[in-house]
């Protein structure tokens, strides 16, 4: 068994990191959180979580930058908001979530192979190119991405009950107008450059 | 803005065709007849946002430009637009730097957007403008003797609460009660399926479903009805195997509640998707006492 300081000291904390969410997630009440766990507790996901919702708070509060990025927690929300609407300091938990997946896949340190990020950005690579997700595309792209074949062939069953009622297809949707998304799309991202 | 404009999403095109195939009916039996937004592009969902909020809301914004070109305000079946396009919506027009520069943007790409639309949910829109009354006067077999669980999942309450309670919703199970059917304390009403969780995590997608399905049995619904395409994929696609794994006879139909109005209203039983459920309707027709009819 290796020893190991459980313990941060203050000065490996990032103290820019509380105002780098707010700013990021639009949510300026971070430092009003009591630490009362209504969040946690209303969170249907947070028996799996590696840090509930409120500690995830007192993380970004503190400046645990790593621990937070890093953490599971961020990709196990499924922006059901229920903590949001009952945080009784009205601070907008799932939008500093999504912060921190944003933070988390800009820095690359996101769990690799895990699927939920990768399924994210493979429906938003897929919508910026072709204007529309395709369902059966992006499943196939998830499995191929996480590399995990297995994972398709049982899908196969499924996949062949939706063909038969008629919703799946192998169509690839897309909008007409693709130049204009795609010049749209470009002028956005150099304004954030 | 006068009227609306249907935004179909990506799902209503695949996955929830049946949703498509009932909502279109419905609307035009109570005379608001949709027609389909031209060119939209797919609203992003929670993925977008989770990896780029700024291209995020570009892209909603185009949908939004595209909706106010018609002058009308949009309509989206799917939890996920609604919330989606919403969401989009109060942000672009809050007024932030941030805002002025996707709406500047929005209109050198040629699609400028000055803040008009608004979005709605068709259950908002059928309980709010058509209205009990004028819903209960077109009612022609009313749904007598079903018992159903009226499930809303999480994105259409929350976080807006301005169209209904985000912990007890109540508008849905007021349209199965004008539909004549009967709807069961659903505690879960508002608990999460799991969304695209279910399809990345099976062990959390079985055991929220499973949760859901547990309840809905335990009230005595006869069957589920969602408003969601994904709260309806998850509860029907996890039901086989959340059977094999906590052996509970927890088979139930899943249906969009637009199905279920359809059949109140008189609609064809073959104009609704109901041919596209996985899970056998039987017990559904048993219930309602009309095996063989139309």
């Amino acid at each position: 068994m290796k020893i190991q300081r459980k313990v941060k000291y203050e000065e490996e904390l990032d103290p820019d990191f509380s105002s780098e969410i707010k700013r990021a997630s639009g949510c300026d009440e971070i430092d009003k959180c009591i630490q009362c766990g209504t969040c946690s507790s209303s969170c249907p996901m947070s028996v799996y979580m590696d840090y509930p919702p409120r500690k995830i708070i007192a993380m970004v509060k503190s400046g645990f930058k790593d621990e937070a990025l890093r953490s599971f927690t961020i990709w196990l929300c499924p922006s059901c908001y229920t903590c949001q609407v009952r945080c009784p300091a009205k601070i907008k938990i799932t939008d500093v979530m999504y912060a921190l997946k944003r933070k988390a896949i800009g820095k690359k340190v996101y769990p690799s192979r895990f699927a939920i990020p990768i399924l994210d950005r493979e429906m938003s690579r897929l919508i910026a190119k072709y204007g529309r997700n395709s369902e059966m595309w992006l499943i196939l792209n998830l499995y191929l991405k996480s590399r995990n074949p297995l994972g398709l062939l049982k899908m196969a069953p499924l996949g062949l009950k939706l063909m038969k009622t008629g919703r799946m297809s192998l169509k690839r949707e897309s909008i007409k107008n693709k130049k204009q998304l795609k010049s749209l799309l470009s002028a956005i991202k150099e304004g954030s450059l | 803005m006068n009227g609306y404009i249907y935004y179909p999403g990506c799902s209503l095109k695949e996955s929830a065709r049946p949703y498509e195939q009932s909502i279109l009916p419905v609307f035009r039996e109570v005379g608001l007849p949709l027609n389909e937004l031209d060119d939209w592009n797919c609203c992003g969902a929670t993925a977008y946002f989770s990896v780029d909020d700024t291209m995020a809301a570009a892209i909603c914004g185009r949908n939004l430009s595209l909706a106010e070109k018609t002058g009308k305000d949009i309509i989206a079946p799917c939890a996920g637009c609604f919330l989606t396009l919403k969401k989009s919506n109060k942000f672009l027009t809050g007024g932030q730097p941030k805002a002025a520069k996707i709406l500047n943007d929005l209109k050198n790409a040629g699609c400028e957007y000055r803040g008009t639309v608004d979005v709605k949910h068709p259950l908002e829109v059928l309980i709010r403008e058509v209205g009990p009354s004028a819903l209960r006067a077109r009612v022609r077999r009313p749904l007598a003797g079903l018992n159903v669980a009226c499930y809303y999942g999480c994105q259409l309450v929350r976080p807006f609460t301005d169209f209904d309670d985000p912990d007890y919703p109540t508008t849905l199970d007021a349209l199965m009660g004008i539909a004549g059917a009967t709807a069961v304390d659903f505690t879960a009403k508002t608990r999460c399926c799991g969304g695209s969780l279910t399809g990345t995590i099976e062990e959390v997608g079985l055991r929220l479903n499973y949760i859901l399905l547990k309840e809905a049995k335990r009230k005595g619904a006869d069957c589920i009805a969602t408003l969601c395409p994904l709260c309806q994929f998850n509860l029907e696609i996890t039901q086989s195997k959340i059977i094999r794994r906590y052996h509970e006879d927890l088979e139930m139909p899943i249906l969009y509640f637009s199905q279920l109005l359809g059949l109140a209203l008189g609609i064809p039983k073959s104009d609704l998707g109901l041919s596209r459920s996985i899970i056998p309707l039987k017990s559904l027709w048993t219930k309602l006492g009309n095996g063989g009819a139309k």
